[in-house]
């Protein structure tokens, strides 16, 4: 079962083959099995039978939907009514939420069924899962090496098979990073097109969510529930419904792939740019047309995203005071010091370095030097995009310069770790649509993934390029031995 | 642009997260490097060029001025610290 497909276990559960609550139950199983990976923060078999009865429920009474009784993992970012929605942090380590976030609603709506909520690092801040509070993740291929972050917990859930699909945010890179260090398949949409109500804030313009899973078919099925106008988030967009799998089986006869340059220049790993390379070659055999395109401010992505992404969470990231939820100290004297010793028992090192490095360029007299100049650059940086996108359909280029690499191995130097987003990154300063399909393995074993970027409002069309690659190659129906 | 032990020890203060004896001249070398690293963005002519915060530059919505939450006061009190006859139990701020 666990190598089944999302339209496979939905037509089990139609024709009656198995329950929601033995498919929810053997999944369940199969995680307590392999707690090891540390994949999951929490899990509440009780609340996920409910699910699954109430899922049995609407399969009887013929209320059900495509999803209705699959299984799904949630990351600990959405906040979900009654269970422990932690972010990663022990300043949340106690927080139960009263509240469901847009996503989790639409995903109860369409009968979903939580098997538990996924480890990500600290409030979504780091791209190798070692920031968690609860603990790195294992990357399912490679005990010893880092599952990516800040999704890592989805990514490698869905990896080792212990969920069939799993919701995950990307701010810099954190769906697709994580998705191609474990193999598997993941997009990040058009900003504004999933609502962030209920989604814990880090940089509240870049922050967007998405769907992992083991395909592209599986992954905008469940796109096609997470997707929607909201209007309690102020910067949802108001774009109408889409069939996110409306074109899977379009041929690619004449779409336009572009390459950019600058993604395979120094500082890529040959053995990454081999897979890469050889995913492209495969579109050609498909019949699309490749053309050489220039991103020529990629590099100027880092210290723009490294100002805008830390300034937004100093600000969002200020709610977390001790007094209305959270972590609160023990012993203080005074308002002032039960802040200070609250937020610094509460957060991690790396989130102390982001929020004091953003509060120091939201500071006085440095604002227009560091946030505005960054929002221009990134004005520059879309520009490029669009640039690009006159001469091609898609783009097509590595996710990270390497593959996953071992636990402990960048910890030292957490510039270094910035560095190794630089693929990533400019995609959502330009709020465009990326994801990440798996497109072989590195020297050392470990899975290589081949991004693709679409303009605004392309996801069907990238959903149909990754989906008819899936259809000539297998790289995505291979699981690591557990 | 470098900061000085003096400069952690102000932005600690404003970000309301304590800072500490060691700490803080770890943190004032992270805190450099990290500097350095958004250093290169600086130099960059944008002269020009508007700032961009949304890519649509969609405007904020504005809906009816009516309420259209329910009251659920004790639902977000059971997660908070300290809470006392629905108020907020905070230290003494006033004498």
């Amino acid at each position: 079962m666990i190598e089944k497909s999302v339209k496979q276990l939905s037509a089990m559960l139609a024709a009656k083959e198995i329950s929601a609550v033995e498919m929810a139950s053997e999944y369940l199983a199969r995680a307590k099995a392999m707690a090891d990976l540390n994949a999951f923060i929490t899990l509440d078999e009780d609340k996920t039978l409910i699910d699954a009865q109430a899922a049995d429920t609407m399969l009887a009474n013929g209320s059900a939907g495509v999803l209705t009784g699959v299984p799904i993992a949630q990351k600990d970012i959405f906040c979900q009514q009654g269970w422990k929605t932690t972010c990663g942090s022990k300043m949340l380590d106690n927080f139960v939420s009263p509240y469901d976030a847009n996503v989790i609603e639409l995903c109860r709506k369409a009968g979903l069924v939580t098997l538990g909520r996924t480890n990500m690092d600290e409030f979504a801040m780091g791209s190798s899962n070692e920031n968690s509070f609860y603990g790195a993740v294992k990357n399912p291929w490679d005990k010893t090496a880092v599952p990516g972050g800040s999704s890592g917990g989805s990514a490698a859930a869905v990896a080792a098979r212990l969920t069939p699909i799993a919701t995950a945010t990307d701010t810099g890179g954190s769906i697709r990073q994580p998705a191609a260090f474990c193999g598997v398949t993941g997009i990040k949409p058009t900003y504004g097109i999933v609502s962030r109500f209920g989604m814990i804030a880090f940089a509240s313009s870049l922050d967007q969510g998405g769907p992992i899973g083991k395909s592209a078919e599986d992954c905008a099925l469940l796109l096609n529930v997470m997707a929607g106008f909201d209007e309690r988030d102020s910067t949802s967009l108001e774009h109408a419904k889409e069939d996110y799998s409306r074109n899977l089986n379009t041929p690619l006869a004449g779409l336009r792939i572009g390459v950019p340059k600058e993604y395979f220049a120094e500082g890529l790993e040959s053995d990454v740019a081999a897979a890469v390379l050889a995913a492209i070659e495969e579109y050609k055999k498909l019949g699309a047309i490749i053309v050489e395109v220039s991103l020529p401010n990629t590099k100027l992505s880092i210290p723009a995203y490294y100002v805008i992404a830390p300034a937004e969470a100093s600000s969002n990231l200020s709610r977390f005071d001790g007094v209305r939820y959270g972590h609160r100290a023990a012993d203080y004297s005074g308002l002032t010091e039960m802040y200070e010793k609250s937020r610094s028992e509460g957060f991690g090192a790396e989130v102390k370095r982001r929020i004091l490095t953003g509060t120091y360029v939201l500071s006085h007299g440095y604002y227009d030097a560091y946030y505005l100049q960054a929002q221009k650059i990134r004005r520059i940086i879309a520009n490029d995009f669009q640039a690009a996108f006159e001469l091609c359909d898609l783009i097509a280029g590595p996710v990270a310069p390497t593959a996953a690499w071992n636990l402990g191995e960048k910890n030292a130097d957490p510039t270094a770790m910035y560095l190794e987003d630089i693929y990533t990154l400019a995609v959502n300063l330009a709020g465009l649509p990326g994801m990440s399909l798996p497109a072989g393995f590195a020297a050392n074993g470990r899975p290589v993934g081949l991004q693709l970027i679409g303009n605004y409002f392309s996801e069907a069309k990238m959903l149909n390029a990754a989906y008819q690659l899936q259809q000539v190659t297998d790289w995505h129906t291979r699981a690591p031995s557990l | 642009m470098s900061l000085s032990i003096e400069d952690v020890a102000r932005i600690a203060r404003l970000s309301r997260i304590a800072v500490t004896g060691d700490e803080l001249a770890a943190t004032q070398g992270q805190l450099n490097q990290i500097l350095t690293l958004i250093e290169e963005m600086r130099a960059v002519d944008t002269s020009g060029i508007e700032p961009m915060a949304h890519a649509q530059d969609v405007m904020l919505r504005l809906r009816d001025d009516v309420a259209c939450e329910p009251n659920r006061r004790e639902n977000w009190q059971a997660v908070a610290p300290a809470v006392e006859a629905g108020l907020y139990l905070v230290p003494q701020v006033i004498e």
